[in-house]
């Protein structure tokens, strides 16, 4: 059974439309990377999910229930990381995860020491005092002190150094060990790629892809590095490249996927001394549907 | 250089509180002028002012606002002196308090002083522009009142006691604004510097009323007890004006120093360390809400109790000045067969009650605040149910309205050996108190059904609280008709005090209560929590 599943969620503020007809489906166990820009719909979806806002059309469901109506109950089950963390300043981070850890009533103290030493947060202080990262840390702590089937995380690194979203890492894969599901919000895109094994990318409140990396980067393009005996002729006239630069001798270009072929043997003409071949990072991936069209172009060429 | 950049850094601070610098200077201008043309009117006899001089004479009196003139030195503008001074100075600190504390150690701790000390401005740039703006604004209002008063053309307005009078306020101020500026020094957080600054302002004002009354030497302790001896419109003494400012100096002076020594972010009296745990107390919903509102729930609490204690002093007073006095008559109405004192207990205490609900419709309130900040999600992430923390929050303003309530018997009582004298039993003081509960519970219940229908509004409740305070304060002076009167919940109370109250209007005001709470829970279960 899934774990989460979002079929065709609108959600209107007034007359802006934060989100137009979204689906989503997480599997049990599955680390699934939920990524956009600043404003993309992000925390919308979060919060719907939540059952903290009402999907104006659409239907959610978490656990095979739904969000809105069976919150309560769904809640028992689930961790969740705020993205923008506001604590109460006149507690301690101490007294604040104990009073969280409390409202489940399923936190385990031992846990909580541990985290505490390996985030390194004092928790003595109190809140007002806290930079955002270490904000961001009680919160941390807080949700993964407790036993949980579902963890959300709202953006959950971007405070902290890379030390500490390392250490948050470790604790991510540790939680798929253990076969839990975790749904993570982010635009910090080298966080997703290590973690998750499906992603959705969200942009002006439309999931404009779904699936595996995998799959994703079969859509769009090779970054590639060449250099050849003789000058390469022709390469601008070529269908399916893209950023074409000459550096010193090299020349650096993106080609389409699906041109791969007829590209390399063009340039296998002139003789190559040395050929690089990069898979797309999730950024140029991001880039590409941030710019615009690249993947409806690719979608067209390949259908 | 250590102040380079200072000119446009105090051009920033003005530009950033010029707003609140008009609405401060206004108000304080318009109820001093105001105040001035009041007493003419209300006194017109020789005798009106000779009963003033009498009353003011009450150690009660003293303690409160100072000590009075000759009893022949009583003019209106001597009697204007000696009622507002001292409580428009504590405005005019109070304001002075608030803007050194924001441009210093707020600007400090939200990063704003960081950001400005990154370019080419010097270390105590920021301080000083400080310290110039409050200079100036002091400057002002020294100024604008000085000249209002005297353009009054009142009776006993000269130059020089206006020139004086103004001149306390400002140099009181700005004394003020320095004692500020090295608490956040001292303070680590805006909240410290609060925290310091308002205290060292009641031990003044504490020190000055035993002073006052037990032996001078204490007087002379407290920047406040100088201002009051000031004589204004008879001896005219200007060494207070000259003192507040050397304070000011010497203050300013050490808290350049001390802010030259040290870090950004740091203060001489570092925070303590918090609790790792938080105690089983805590960590109940009713523990967790009485953390965060405590210090509020209290200052109320002890407010109102000392509000309510000194009036319970003054009340011996009252019967015989009241029977002279044409406009208390007017405000309390003409009822014949009652004893003024009681007509004015009632008023006194449905006035308190309706401060009294203040801090229970700002308990509630925080509600939406909580929400709109981002932090109710903690709690809707978790397994909490929105009736069970719209009601929390509700049942806490109904316990913190009846708590608080309780002060005004309870301070009235505490004082008044008077009113044991004048047979009002303590029972009756208690009925008529608690009478006002049920009525108060609408504001908290109100408030509650605001938030749960429409959170962006939900200070629509403070119009409804002003509304019933102007209807309770003035009702009879501005003849206002029934309808308009009915509108306020606490005109629907019955007086325990002058009749033999009817407890159904309890009831159904009780039920109106039940009523809008219920309804707002409707409203709140269905809505998209923000955050």
């Amino acid at each position: 059974m899934n774990v989460i599943e979002v079929r065709g969620v609108t959600k209107k503020f007034g007359n802006f439309t934060a989100l137009n007809n979204i689906n989503l489906t997480v599997g049990e166990g599955e680390i699934y990377g939920f990524i956009g820009p600043n404003g993309a719909g992000k925390s919308t979806t979060i919060r719907i999910l939540l059952g903290m806002l009402k999907a104006t059309d659409g239907k959610a469901t978490i656990f095979g229930k739904d969000v809105w109506k069976d919150a309560v109950e769904i809640h028992k089950r689930i961790s969740y990381v705020p993205g923008d963390v506001n604590l109460w300043p006149t507690l301690t981070g101490g007294e604040v995860i104990d009073i969280l850890l409390k409202l489940r009533g399923n936190g385990n103290s031992n846990k909580r020491d541990e985290l505490l030493e390996r985030f390194d947060l004092d928790p003595t202080k109190k809140c007002r005092a806290y930079s955002k990262g270490n904000r961001q840390k009680v919160a941390l702590v807080a949700a993964l002190a407790q036993d949980a089937d579902l963890y959300i995380f709202d953006e959950p690194t971007s405070g902290l150094d890379p030390l500490m979203e390392r250490i948050f890492q470790e604790y991510v894969r540790e939680l798929s060990q253990e076969g839990k599901t975790v749904f993570l919000s982010s635009h910090i895109l080298s966080e997703v790629e290590k973690l998750c094994d499906k992603v959705a990318i969200i942009r002006q409140g439309e999931i404009i892809e779904e699936g595996t990396l995998k799959e994703m980067r079969h859509l769009t393009r090779m970054n590639v590095i060449v250099q050849t005996k003789e000058p390469i002729d022709g390469l601008k006239e070529m269908d399916g490249i893209h950023h074409l630069e000459k550096r010193d001798k090299e020349w650096h270009f993106q080609v389409d996927a699906d041109k791969m072929g007829s590209v390399i043997t063009h340039i296998s003409e002139f003789g190559i001394i040395h050929l690089e071949s990069l898979p797309p990072t999730l950024e140029d991936l991001f880039m590409g549907f941030y710019e615009g069209s690249v993947l409806s172009e690719n979608k067209r060429g390949n259908r | 250089m250590l102040i380079k950049g200072t000119g446009q850094l105090t051009k920033l601070l003005f530009r950033k509180d010029r707003v609140k610098i008009i609405v401060w200077l206004t108000i304080l201008l318009a109820v001093s002028l105001a105040a001035a043309f009041a007493y003419p009117n209300v006194y017109k006899t020789e005798q009106d002012i000779m009963a003033f001089g009498l009353t003011v004479e009450n150690p009660a009196m003293v303690a409160m606002i100072g000590p009075g003139y000759d009893l022949e030195d009583y003019s209106t503008a001597t009697m204007f002196a000696h009622e507002m001074l001292l409580f428009t100075s504590i405005a005019v600190i109070v304001m002075n308090i608030l803007f050194v504390g924001r441009a210093t150690r707020a600007d400090e701790e939200e990063g704003q002083l960081e950001l400005v000390r990154s370019y080419p401005v010097g270390r105590l740039s920021y301080l000083s522009a400080a310290v110039i703006e409050a200079l100036i604004v002091n400057l002002i209002l020294a100024f604008v009142i000085a000249f209002g008063l005297f353009l009054s053309g009142l009776d006993g307005m000269d130059l020089e006691s206006t020139m004086l009078y103004g001149s306390i306020l400002g140099s009181i101020g700005f004394a003020f604004a320095g004692f500020t500026a090295l608490f956040s020094q001292l303070a680590e957080t805006s909240r410290g510097t609060n925290v310091f600054s308002f205290g060292f302002l009641l031990i003044a004002y504490f020190l000055r009323a035993i002073g006052d009354i037990e032996s001078e030497v204490l007087s002379f302790l407290s920047p406040l007890g100088w201002i009051v001896r000031a004589y204004v419109f008879t001896e005219n003494a200007w060494w207070p004006v000259f003192l507040s400012f050397i304070t000011a100096i010497l203050t300013i002076g050490l808290a350049y120093y001390l802010n030259s020594i040290r870090d950004m972010g740091t203060g001489f009296l570092p925070e303590r360390k918090g609790r790792k745990r938080a105690s089983g107390f805590l960590k109940t919903m009713f523990g967790f809400l009485l953390r965060q509102q405590r210090l509020n729930i209290f200052a109320w609490a002890f407010g109102i109790f000392l509000l309510s204690a000194s009036f319970g002093s003054i009340m011996g007073e009252l019967e015989s000045y009241f029977a002279d006095v044409d406009l208390i008559k007017a405000f309390l109405g003409e009822y014949p067969n009652e004893s003024l004192t009681n007509q004015f207990l009632s008023l006194l205490i449905g006035i308190m009650a309706l401060f009294s609900v203040i801090p229970a419709i700002m308990s509630v309130l925080k509600l939406k605040s909580e929400e709109f900040q981002n932090r109710t999600e903690f709690f809707y992430s978790r397994a909490v149910s929105r009736p069970f923390l719209f009601s929390h929050y509700f049942l806490f303003g109904l316990i913190v309205t009846v708590v608080v309530q309780m002060m005004i018997p309870l301070g009235l009582w505490s004082t008044g050996s008077v009113l044991k004298e004048m047979g009002v039993p303590f029972n009756d003081l208690m009925k008529a108190s608690l009478a006002y509960i049920p009525a108060l519970w609408i504001y908290v219940s109100l408030t509650a059904f605001i938030i749960g229908w429409f959170p962006k509004l939900s200070n629509v409740v403070w119009i409804y609280f002003g509304y019933s305070f102007i209807v309770l304060y003035l009702k009879e002076l501005l003849k206002l008709p029934d309808w308009l009167v009915n509108i306020s919940v606490v005109e629907h109370v019955p007086n325990f005090l002058t009749e033999d109250g009817n407890l159904l209007p309890l009831f159904l005001l009780m039920g109106i209560a039940l009523l809008l709470y219920i309804i707002g829970i409707v409203g709140y279960k269905r809505r998209d929590i923000v955050g």
